[in-house]
């Protein structure tokens, strides 16, 4: 698509309310982004960069395949370790790759809603990472998006590119850092995953109690192809909402979406669409919520389009205060015979009989509960490594993120 | 020699969503002792020992339960179980997120998880979610290595044999007799239980010292476990009925 096309489209999309979410005044934030300088390594980073990268699981002191830090609109620093991987800020992709004509808002729409045409209508930042065919990261590639300055519109595009038979594990932390509490986040991603390539996306997210965020994430998977998507989100902000999808064009892709949420306040609409296309393909997503007063919606929805594919739904809720609410929408959409699709959805307190059945061992009320709620929380995700695994069983466990409990 | 009196019910009425179940039950149970306690399903058995955990639903309209000395009628279940109590539950709940391994170590941070998973034929268990698609056999031996980790001074026990098979009917029937300190030389025994079973399987790889018959929330016999069994065998709960021995 040639830029001035880019340009008109969102133009044209300039005030079009997304179909989900409370509508966000774009005006009401500010576009000039205070400029940052870039660094050379890790270790020059400014501390409270590093502290709010480890709040949301993003240890930058430790090894990691490539790192890509941006703060505020400044991509600081984008480096790969790892031979076959390529990290770069997309200003300079879209440079070197001849504005990354087969890539750029070819799987997110521009004119989607007033959200992605701003961040089309705007310099980019982001980040664009390429696994080149048959490379693969050992360590995970570990990038943060930082708002730091109060009242930023901060835009962010990133490509991810998997190319035939590569294997990339990312793990994304967003965050502000306490001193904000006012800002809006909007980022676009768009994944390219190809033939027999295996990506894990691993996003974390943390926010500022008046941080509006909307991610807008579009997925193309070709034949043989697995993706292992992973959302968490450990404090709300006033509002979020997004809602990936995934388009299973190769047969035999295989998706499975993982969320992650605790609310003790805001407003969160999370969810995910999987396209099944072609035959063989399966999609999972499990969902699980908890609301300490907090408003939850867990959407979710599985299409499928061709005989032979496979998917389930799980959304799960506990409400462990008086207020809050989880308000849960699976949807399953067979547009044909010969598929199998299947979902789950529950929605209520913890269950007297497993407080019971605790206290019997000797655990307080209190304890009890906590046990259950981190369980609940400790969902089994596929697909990742085991170092992986182990940090994000270790922001699931956080103390903080059971206060409430 | 009086036998220091572990647990001691006093004429305990228990009522369930309003209606009454258990009627004035009389039970002591003394240090380093274990009772089996037979009746027909819904007479009260799992009443009784759910009441003396002190699950809240089942609420105490009149008795009392002594506890090593200390009334317990009103405490919390964990207090309870502080103080020295166990069970093993008939149907316990699957917990989601819990591994085997850290519930073992929430029963007691000393405990040595992989040797009682071990003992109890569940190592590879470890890294599973508490009962979480468990057999039936593997539930009970899951409810036996806690209470192993658990070490309490009562235990109570609601039919560890259901749904075993022969073989491992064994393995449980020993770490019984491990909880309840049959191992140790009758004068060293301090550990005490109650064992609700319906077939008695379990009873010939354990040691029992005493049974009771309950019958529509009372208790109405109590004498040699293998006599009471067998007289149960022969001529069926009726029989326990129609009989006028003093209790």
């Amino acid at each position: 698509m040639p830029m001035s096309s880019i340009e008109e489209r969102a133009k044209k999309a300039r005030d079009k309310k997304a179909r989900f979410g409370s509508d966000v005044d774009l005006e009401a934030f500010d576009v000039e982004a205070r400029p940052h300088s870039e660094v050379g390594a890790v270790e020059d980073l400014p501390s409270e960069v590093k502290k709010a990268a480890l709040n949301v699981g993003v240890s930058l002191d430790q090894k990691s395949g490539g790192t890509y830090i941006q703060m505020d609109q400044t991509p600081v620093m984008a480096r790969s370790e790892t031979e076959g991987i390529e990290i770069l800020d997309i200003a300079a992709a879209l440079q070197k790759y001849d504005g990354l004509k087969d890539y750029w808002w070819k799987q997110v729409m521009v004119d989607q809603d007033k959200y992605t045409a701003d961040v089309a209508a705007h310099p980019p930042a982001g980040y664009f990472l390429r696994a080149r065919a048959g490379a693969s990261t050992v360590f995970p590639l570990k990038s943060c998006l930082y708002l730091g300055q109060t009242n930023l519109n901060q835009r962010v595009h990133n490509i991810i590119i998997a190319e035939e038979g590569s294997e990339l594990h990312v793990i994304t932390g967003c965050t502000t850092p306490s001193h904000v509490q006012k800002g809006l986040h909007i980022g676009v991603s768009e994944f390219y995953i190809k033939k027999g390539a295996h990506v894990s996306f691993t996003m974390i997210h943390s926010w500022g109690k008046e941080v509006e965020v909307r991610p807008r994430t579009s997925i193309h998977m070709e034949e043989g192809s697995s993706l292992s998507n992973n959302y968490i989100c450990l404090s709300p902000a006033k509002t979020l909402q997004t809602n990936p999808s995934a388009y299973l064009n190769g047969p035999g892709a295989k998706a499975s979406f993982n969320s992650v949420i605790y609310a003790a306040e805001g407003s969160l609409d999370l969810g995910s669409q999987v396209y099944l296309r072609a035959p063989g393909c399966s999609a999972d997503s499990v969902a699980r919520a908890v609301s300490v007063g907090g408003d939850i919606t867990a959407r979710g929805l599985m299409v499928g389009e061709v005989p032979d594919v496979k998917a389930h739904l799980e959304c799960v809720g506990l409400i462990l205060s008086e207020k809050g609410r989880i308000y849960s929408i699976p949807e399953l959409d067979g547009r044909c015979g010969g598929l199998d699709m299947s979902h789950e959805a529950a929605v209520g307190k913890i269950s007297e009989v497993e407080l019971e059945y605790l206290m019997a061992r000797g655990l307080s009320l209190e304890q009890a509960t906590g046990v259950i709620v981190r369980g609940f929380l400790d969902v089994e995700i596929k697909g990742l490594p085991d170092s992986l695994k182990e940090e994000l069983r270790k922001i699931t466990q956080l103390q903080e993120l059971h206060g409430g409990a | 020699m009086e036998v220091f009196k572990l647990l001691e019910i006093e004429d305990l009425s228990v009522s369930i969503g309003g209606k009454r179940v258990l009627k004035g039950v009389n039970l002591s149970v003394g240090e380093g002792e274990t009772h089996a306690l037979f009746g027909p399903n819904g007479c009260g058995k799992t009443t009784l020992l759910n009441t003396i955990a002190g699950i809240p639903r089942y609420k105490v309209e009149g008795g009392r339960i002594v506890l090593k000395g200390v009334d317990i009628t009103e405490k919390p279940m964990n207090e309870r179980a502080r103080l020295g109590l166990g069970i093993a539950f008939q149907h316990p709940p699957a917990i989601r997120g819990l591994k085997l391994r850290d519930l073992i170590k929430l029963c007691n941070p000393q405990a040595n998880p992989e040797r009682i998973l071990k003992d109890m034929d569940l190592l590879s268990f470890a890294d599973r979610e508490v009962n979480r698609g468990f057999s039936g056999g593997e539930v009970k031996r899951s409810e036996m290595a806690q209470l192993l980790a658990q070490r309490p001074d009562m235990v109570m026990l609601d039919e560890p044999d259901s749904g075993v098979d022969l073989e491992n009917i064994k393995l449980i029937g020993r770490a019984i007799n491990r909880i309840t300190d049959k191992e140790q030389k009758p004068s060293k025994r301090t550990r005490s239980g109650i064992i609700i079973t319906h077939f008695g399987h379990v009873l010939d790889y354990m040691t029992t010292d005493k049974a009771h018959v309950m019958l529509e929330g009372t208790i109405v016999c109590t004498g040699s476990p293998k006599e009471i069994l067998e007289q149960i065998k022969k001529s069926g709960y009726e029989g326990c009925a129609g009989c006028l021995c003093p209790v």
